[in-house]
């Protein structure tokens, strides 16, 4: 209990010490130590873009929110097929596949489990026609391509209209060093 | 054969929020449009290749009148969680959390328990404070044992054209247009971004990431 509070307090320390020396106002050097006890509870989760949005049932994106990643594909993996393969002609039966070569089942297999895959080892992209689920960058047009795996069938040539949104970018232009988001409008 | 519309009307009746925003924007009632709301998770190699950057969104559709006054919670707790070995269960978490104006970071450190409930690991190694970014002020970016952390308003990054796939869905459509319209045009959203050596989330190899927000 003690030692707790002994770290805790050193911990409170060093944040006010850091705070001093990189706070141009020195605002927080007479402010009380923050308040970090508590429990905090989940509310929202996100992995990969449009997931919840897209293949969750109405009823059950909270319960999606808070279904931990290691269990959605358990729980959700049936209800992602039977909506996809109610929103897309290009799954209409077994055989079919989108442009991964991935089945209904296969695919939603995959999005069931709602992480996002990211590579340590270079290349950073949704899908930028080389490479596949290695992170999301912020260029990326996630949405075609999520439209084309829907849509567009073996080779993205289906449902033309519905396989593309045609707004292939941002209405700023990112930037190319830290924070890297654009200024706000 | 089935014709496109009752196949998309089905999909309606399964989907009726498809796109009701896009990337996680306003995804879930419990949610919707509140501080806990994420819009957007983001994760790519850094202008310097040995870093990782991670942004989460929170507060989608901002106007710019509405940016000025929009604030974190702090009684929401961003977790980006990072799973290093395949099981889907968090190995680190980077938690970001506001106080009195700072934005506070956490790790990447092995959290004291996975799943939905998570303490503040305030005895982290790697730890950060920036100051929280004004709008219309030019961005503050705090730094600390090679990690790199900002918090504020930004463009939001997400662009789709929403409005015309709500109109498929709805039945009154039956196709995009050329060009389409991005939605999210002159929106703003509230950002956490930040960056971390490669060597503190397992250097190499693939990692699953995913963002949660917590509330108390």
């Amino acid at each position: 209990m003690k030692t707790l509070k002994i770290v805790t307090l050193s911990v409170v320390l060093s944040f006010l010490t850091f705070s001093c020396s990189n706070d141009d106002n020195g605002d927080s050097t007479i402010e009380e130590a923050p308040d970090f006890s508590g429990t905090y509870s989940q509310a929202d989760q996100m992995g990969r873009p449009a997931v919840n949005t897209v293949f969750v049932t109405p009823s059950s994106k909270d319960t999606f929110n808070r279904t931990i990643p290691s269990e959605q594909n358990a729980t959700f993996q049936n209800m992602f097929e039977t909506n996809l393969t109610a929103l897309s002609p290009a799954f209409t039966t077994a055989e079919d596949t989108n442009a991964l070569g991935l089945t209904a089942s296969e695919f939603t297999g995959l999005l069931a489990t709602d992480v996002l895959n990211v590579s340590l080892d270079g290349t950073t992209t949704f899908f930028d026609g080389t490479n596949v689920l290695t992170g999301r960058a912020l260029a990326d047009d996630v949405i075609t391509v999520e439209l084309l795996l829907i849509f567009g069938g073996e080779d993205f040539t289906e449902n033309p209209s519905l396989s593309n949104d045609n707004v292939d970018a941002n209405d700023k232009p990112f930037l190319t060093s830290f924070p890297y988001l654009a200024s706000p409008w | 054969m089935k014709n496109l519309k009752s196949i998309l009307g089905v999909g309606a009746l399964a989907v009726a929020s498809f796109f009701t925003i896009a990337a996680d924007h306003i995804d879930a009632p419990a949610v919707s449009g509140g501080s806990s709301d994420v819009t957007d998770f983001y994760a790519f190699q850094g202008e310097n290749t040995e870093n990782l950057v991670f942004v989460a969104n929170v507060q989608g559709l901002l106007s710019p009148g509405e940016t000025a006054g929009a604030t974190f919670s702090e009684n929401v707790l961003v977790e980006i969680n990072i799973d290093t070995d395949g099981d889907a269960v968090e190995d680190l978490v980077i938690q970001a959390i506001p106080r009195d104006g700072d934005m506070y970071f956490f790790g990447p450190v092995a959290p004291a328990q996975t799943g939905l409930d998570s303490s503040i690991q305030t005895t982290a190694t790697q730890q950060g404070v920036v100051e929280i970014s004004r709008y219309n002020e030019a961005p503050i970016i705090g730094t600390n044992a090679g990690m790199s952390f900002f918090a504020g308003p930004r463009d939001d990054p997400f662009f789709m054209d929403f409005a015309q796939y709500t109109e498929i869905i709805a039945g009154n459509a039956t196709g995009f247009n050329t060009p389409g319209t991005d939605t999210f045009a002159g929106t703003n959203v509230l950002s956490i971004v930040v960056e971390v050596p490669k060597r503190l989330i397992g250097n190499s190899g693939t990692i699953n990431t995913w963002v949660e927000t917590k509330t108390k």
